[in-house]
């Protein structure tokens, strides 16, 4: 099995004002591929930090990153979006779908900046909301669609560049149980099919659809150990 | 790349048309000006120019102040320059303000010029009815005249003046011509002047030497050369004297004031152009405001791989286009008012490429400079904030 992210002694801290306030402290981290990983706390934890420096939204204080190899350190901006673009696929707990473009145009966005011809960019993104079950809405806004559709739309975005890890936060805290069910249920099969997802929640039913879920409380990790 | 920039921010535009609209109001105000107020002044330019022009811009006109040894030209230096290279012709011209009388009738105080046949050959227009000066006239110091629209209807009002008599300082002279009354400058206006030959005119007005003497060009743009080549006649002529002559080239008159006029159109877009620069300030205010809207749209854009540059250039673009189209919107209007203007005061409506070209590029220069700014606030926003700003 490949590894495809490892965190050693990663450390966050950010300063509010004189005071320096740790966020994370010496984290490790090791997730393989095909993993269905969940990152279970609290608010407050440090999970959003955590999903920030998977994401390469964020950079760590100290400690050192690989994602698929890469180390992310010296990285700079341009570099890490064509990280992000690459090897990350988004999904968010209030889907950040744009209001004015369709379903498909949403689906197409992360292809526009991998630099995907149009013909192409289109012929994906069909495919991949075939994937999750929307191929007959793709012209519809997103308020044309209920929120279950709009993240599975997200999802499809995710997914559409191929990337390494789907990296999604709290991905059913907008949604009813049912449709928050039927997301999770997409999960396990998209897990199913080899792909390797790490999941941020606070909700320990959700997180229990991981097949590994990591406990982090006050910046620090400790294994719940693999269902 | 660049495409999907355009059309995405065309699309945002359209979106908030009210907003965009106002926003290129400054700019279409601005460009509209520019356009208006240079193609009216390049209007007036060219009619003034064109007028100049008919008085003789193929004319150089030489004025003899004279040396105390030799007050002014004689037949031989006459023939001398006419034998320059690029000389169609020279005309002096005698002058004098004398009374003349028709029948009893006195007109004084008439101005009274000696010319030659080449005065008449240059200008085909000047003769109305009869003939001109001929060579003979000249050679046998002939008293004929040639009578301008004012004189004919003082003296002849009612009847045809040709082959009647005119007494001019005493001495009688035949008519034989008139001339067509002439519009425009004064001076250059013919229409209160008796022209007879000048021969007659220096025996007549007791005048020795010739003062004034225009030198007609074969080709205008020589016109540098031929004035060398005058004073190199001129100068022996005079024995190397100081200030015996002036030259007064006519095409000099028309370039300096083309250049005074474009100096002013310059000078009025210049004031123009402050209203751009007002215009642009109003980009960059729209900018942004689009920006601190759109925060969460750049971080979720950004989080999809978009690199601070992409985002960049996506702002800068849309800048351009608003600026851009607001200078096409100006362009039309601009171009509307100056025609409307032209056609009210009365002088020729062109608009130069020239023009367009610095209209256009100077509200696409309006985008960059001002769009520049918002643009890279956009790309450096921190993708993690932007997505939390929700």
């Amino acid at each position: 099995m490949t590894e495809v992210l490892n965190m050693q002694n990663i450390s966050k801290s950010y300063y509010m004002g004189e005071e320096e306030l740790e966020v994370l402290r010496k984290v490790n981290l090791q997730v393989n591929s095909g993993e269905f990983l969940s990152l279970l706390g609290p608010s407050g934890s440090g999970k959003s930090t955590m999903m920030n420096i998977i994401g390469c939204l964020d950079i760590p204080s100290s400690g050192k990153y690989l994602l698929s190899g890469n180390d992310i350190e010296d990285l700079d901006e341009t570099e890490l979006a064509f990280i992000r673009n690459k090897e990350i696929g988004f999904v968010f707990q209030s889907f950040q779908l744009l209001p004015r473009l369709s379903a498909l145009q949403n689906v197409e966005l992360p292809l526009i900046y991998a630099g995907l011809s149009s013909t192409e960019r289109k012929e994906r993104s069909l495919k991949m909301l075939d994937r999750v079950g929307l191929v007959d809405k793709t012209k519809n806004l997103p308020t044309q669609l209920s929120g279950g559709q709009q993240q599975r739309v997200a999802i499809a975005r995710a997914l559409v560049t191929e990337p390494t890890i789907l990296l999604a936060d709290e991905p059913t805290g907008a949604l009813d149980q049912k449709t928050g069910a039927q997301v999770m249920e997409l999960f396990e099969e998209l897990n199913h099919d080899g792909r390797t997802i790490i999941m941020i929640t606070h909700d320990i039913g959700i997180a229990r659809h991981a097949k590994r879920v990591v406990n982090i409380l006050d910046g620090q990790l400790s294994e719940q150990g693999v269902q | 790349m660049l495409f999907e920039s355009i059309k995405m921010s065309y699309e945002n535009i359209v979106r908030n048309k009210l907003r965009s609209f106002l926003t290129m109001l400054g700019i279409v105000i601005g460009v509209a000006s520019i356009i208006a107020l240079i193609t009216i002044v390049q209007g007036a330019t060219n009619s003034i120019s064109d007028q100049v022009t008919e008085l003789g811009a193929n004319k150089i006109t030489v004025n003899v102040m004279g040396t105390p040894l030799k007050q002014g030209l004689n037949q031989e230096d006459m023939l001398n320059i006419s034998e320059e290279e690029n000389i169609k012709g020279v005309s002096p011209t005698i002058s004098g303000k004398t009374g003349i009388i028709y029948e009893g009738k006195l007109m004084e105080n008439v101005t009274v010029q000696g010319k030659n046949e080449v005065y008449f050959n240059m200008d085909t227009s000047l003769l109305k009815t009869g003939r001109s000066i001929n060579i003979l006239d000249l050679n046998s110091k002939n008293q004929v005249a040639i009578i301008g629209s004012d004189i004919i209807h003082e003296l002849y009002f009612g009847v045809d003046p040709i082959g009647k008599d005119l007494v001019i300082n005493g001495t009688s002279y035949t008519v034989v011509g008139t001339l067509n009354a002439s519009s425009g400058f004064s001076m250059g206006s013919n229409n209160e002047s008796v022209i007879i030959p000048y021969t007659t005119a220096m025996r007549s007005l007791g005048v020795k030497n010739i003062s004034s003497l225009d030198v007609f060009l074969e080709d205008t743009s020589l016109a540098d050369d031929t004035v060398t080549d005058l004073k190199g006649v001129l100068n022996p002529a005079f024995n190397y004297k100081e200030n015996a002559y002036t030259i007064f080239n006519m095409g000099d008159m028309i370039e300096s004031f083309e250049s005074m006029m474009s100096m002013m159109s310059l000078l009025l877009a210049g004031i123009a152009a402050i209203s751009l620069v007002v215009g642009g300030i109003g980009i960059m205010n729209m900018m942004l405001v689009s920006i601190t809207e759109r925060t969460m749209e750049i971080g979720l854009r950004k989080a999809l791989g978009a690199t601070p540059k992409r985002i960049q250039l996506q702002f800068v673009i849309e800048s351009i286009f608003l600026s851009l189209v607001g200078g096409l919107i100006g362009l039309v209007l601009g171009g509307l008012i100056a025609y409307t203007a032209a056609a009210f005061i009365g002088i020729g409506f062109s608009l130069s490429i020239a023009t367009i070209l610095l209209a256009v590029g100077f509200s696409g220069l309006v985008g960059i400079v001002f769009g520049y700014m918002p643009a890279r606030k956009a790309s450096q926003l921190n993708p993690i904030d932007a997505l939390r700003s929700l």
